[in-house]
């Protein structure tokens, strides 16, 4: 057989393909003043689901601006927000089924909040201590839980691409109705991962929902110095995959797209990539700060584009929601988060056996070795090392 | 000489080298106008413009390539990876490309020109993705140049040192240190010899031995030691690769004895390599077994952190250990 491509016209004399050629369109459902722009067609959404995203969208802004205050107070190390990004990902995990499986980058802990992670659970993570289901070992916002399907988030960017191609194409071996959903930035779209994850998808038919946050940012380098051409989007149909881009402040855009690109992937047996145009309004981290590298004038431009503010709108012209009980709900969250944090604050960390664990399955005699002089050096020194260690 | 820390002495040695090599190019994620996510690039695209000091797109397999071909065609590359932790996705680049250029091609071509800069090692609460010490996966690798300082004065003349050498060099910068060592610094031109270890202080009793940020400790245990009326001597080694075997040697056949002490984890470290060519330079000169002070073989906890390190008491104790043998 020849190449495999498809209806290409035959020329006889040099003629390029523009590298200004390929367009994208972009999705756009609802408007600033939360209103949907006319002939748009809506995402399935009632009032139960829209309650739900706007809670989410609640918790997350309260979750930020807390913990981000906390970190700053030097109670917790590390922070990462989302804001400015809610719609993405919480108009994405609503239209998924909660077996999905989700392979996050770490911006994303809205989507594991929309699917049950408690508030003190957030708190366990975020403060390492003995309930941390990840014991305590990574930085904080490495959220991870097997009950709720969210793979645990790893620092090297992009790994996780390729992985999730893999995770789609077990979940249609094992005959489930199921996607794999792989979330990452407009910068780890750069790395070689997400090259390979893309094309190994395509050609192995595997149902995957590649997720592009595209927020403007990787720490200070802007899209201008990440990439060429015509975003992430564009490279969909090179690999072969079925792809769309959309406004990723707008709520109802994203859901929209991708309830219809899961279904695509579940019927067609084959990946999708979904681009979301959306803004950092954030630092990158809490070790970050944005004035070096862009202007006020530019984030307050997008501070208009606010994606809760814009959903919380059309609730209210909907009818489902109040200012009242907007407000209120804020309150709760604001209570909620300061309690649980004062508890997973005093919470020990786990025990020091804790540390050969789960490098392997069972800890080796070499590692049981470690362990054992360890202990007896933390109890001729104990005043030397923290001491809230269960030194077992 | 000025008082400087050791960000500011590799931004020293950075801006000298693009000032005098025309065919120095600095390049990696966040490095441009931003200066790099620890400050050492600052400044240096205002001074020496975009196209020789730049932001690359987020790919260090990418930049290690471009690296490699800058290198084959006659330029200084000076490539930053982040943390030493993401060098991974380059190792291919590295390990298989870099370090074999010259030998592949009968030094048809070589990538001598190229430096990667890479801040490692632990003790700033970064759990296992930001604290590694890899160094032994490039001291394995025949052909690269492995290289770590201990301070801002040796930051500077071995970082200029590494950018001149004619072999690739991985240079690791103890990022714990960056701003936390401060010292005297010569304004102007200088090298410290590749290949190299300081006695840093003369004893008769032990050999301790570190690289980078581990050399802190191992002064802080050989002064608990001193205490104890034991006299260590204390090396920096400095350049991993190739290790200057000579100066341990003449140490340990001094001293009788040999504590080595590095933060990657004891199983395959660099420390076994050291043991092993010791004991064999003076098998008749030791009076105890060669002893190893490392991290655990597991990854870098975040809430353990403090139990994990190979710290100046964990040092201390296998000092008395190893002169009471
Ligand atoms: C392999 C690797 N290289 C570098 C880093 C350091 N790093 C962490 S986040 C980041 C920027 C990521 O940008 P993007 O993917 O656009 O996501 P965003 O932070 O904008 O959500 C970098 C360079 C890393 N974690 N992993």
């Amino acid at each position: 057989m020849s190449n495999a491509t498809s209806h290409n016209e035959t020329v006889h004399r040099v003629s390029f393909l523009d590298k200004d050629s390929v367009s994208v369109p972009i999705l756009k459902i609802l408007q600033a003043d939360g209103t949907v722009y006319e002939n748009a067609v809506l995402p399935t959404i009632g009032q139960e689901l829209a309650t739900k995203i706007h809670d989410t969208c609640v918790f997350t802004r309260v979750l930020d601006e807390r913990m981000l205050g906390a970190q700053r107070q030097g109670r917790i190390s590390f922070y990462m927000t989302c804001t400015g990004e809610e719609a993405s990902i919480i108009g994405s995990v609503a239209s998924l089924d909660s077996d999905d499986v989700i392979l996050a980058q770490y911006r994303e802990h809205a989507a594991i909040r929309y699917r049950g992670f408690s508030t003190e659970q957030f708190m366990n993570q975020l403060f390492s201590n003995e309930k941390d289901l990840g014991k305590g070992r990574q930085m904080p916002i490495h959220y991870g839980s097997a009950e709720l399907n969210y793979q645990t988030i790893s620092s090297p960017l992009a790994t996780q691409i390729p992985q999730a191609s893999g995770v789609g194409y077990s979940l249609k071996m094992q005959d489930k109705r199921n996607v794999a959903v792989c979330y990452f930035g407009e910068g780890a779209a750069s790395e070689g991962d997400f090259h390979a994850g893309l094309n190994m998808a395509a050609v192995l038919k595997s149902p995957t929902i590649f997720f592009c946050r595209n927020n403007g940012y990787a720490i200070s380098t802007p899209t201008s110095e990440q990439f060429m051409g015509n975003g992430i989007a564009s490279r969909g149909p090179g690999y072969g995959i079925h792809t769309i881009r959309v406004d990723g402040n707008d709520m109802l855009a994203v859901l929209a797209a991708t309830q219809q690109a899961r279904a695509h992937a579940i019927h067609n047996k084959e990946p999708v990539l979904i681009e979301a145009m959306t803004y950092r309004l954030g630092a990158h981290s809490s070790s970050d700060d944005p004035s070096g590298y862009r202007s006020k004038e530019e984030e307050a431009k997008w501070q208009t584009h606010d994606p809760v503010k814009r959903f919380k709108l059309w609730m209210i012209n909907k009818g489902w929601l109040t200012e009242k009980q907007d407000a209120d709900l804020y309150e709760k969250y604001r209570k909620e988060v300061l309690a649980e944090l004062k508890l997973a604050e005093k919470r020990p960390m786990s025990m020091l056996d804790t540390i050969v664990e789960d490098v392997y399955d069972a800890p080796t005699p070499r590692l049981q070795q470690q362990l054992k002089s360890l202990k007896k050096h933390l109890n001729k020194y104990p005043d030397s090392y923290p001491k809230s260690v269960g030194r077992g | 000489m000025a008082k400087i820390n050791m960000l500011q002495a590799i931004n020293d040695a950075l801006s000298l080298v693009l000032e005098t090599d025309d065919k120095a190019i600095l390049f990696g994620e966040d490095v441009g106008h931003f200066g790099g996510v620890f400050r050492a690039t600052s400044g240096l695209q205002e001074k020496y413009g975009k196209e020789r000091c730049f932001n690359t797109p987020l790919t260090e397999q990418g930049i290690a390539g471009f690296a490699n071909g800058l290198a084959s065609n006659g330029m200084t590359a000076i490539a930053e990876i982040q943390f030493a932790d993401y060098i991974f996705p380059a190792i291919d680049q590295i390990v298989n490309e870099s370090a074999k250029f010259r030998y592949r091609s009968g030094n048809e071509f070589n990538v001598g020109g190229i430096t990667y800069r890479t801040p490692y090692g632990g003790g700033i609460a970064g759990g296992h993705y930001h604290s590694q010490s890899p160094e032994a996966y490039f001291t394995q690798t025949a052909g690269l140049k492995v290289v770590v300082p201990r301070n801002a004065y040796q930051a500077k003349g071995l970082l200029l040192a590494s950018i001149r050498d004619k072999n690739p060099v991985v240079f690791f910068e103890p990022k714990r240190l960056y701003r936390a060592n401060i010292g005297e610094v010569p304004d102007g031109d200088y090298e410290i010899e590749l290949g190299k270890a300081e006695v840093v202080r003369e004893g008769k009793d032990i050999t301790l031995l570190a690289w980078g940020a581990q050399m802190e400790i191992i002064e802080e245990a050989a002064d608990m030691a001193t205490k104890q009326g034991i006299s260590c001597e204390v090396i920096d080694l400095r350049t991993l690769a190739p290790w200057d075997i000579e100066t341990v040697a003449a140490s340990v056949k001094k001293t009788g004895r040999l504590l080595i002490n590095h933060e990657a984890p004891l199983t395959g470290g660099f420390a076994g390599e050291i043991a092993a060519t010791i004991q064999e330079e003076c098998f008749l000169y030791l009076e105890s077994p060669i002893s190893r002070v490392c991290g655990l073989d597991t990854p870098y906890p975040l809430i353990h952190e403090k139990e994990y390190m190979p710290d100046a008491l964990k040092t201390f104790e296998a000092i008395k250990a190893t002169v009471k043998f």
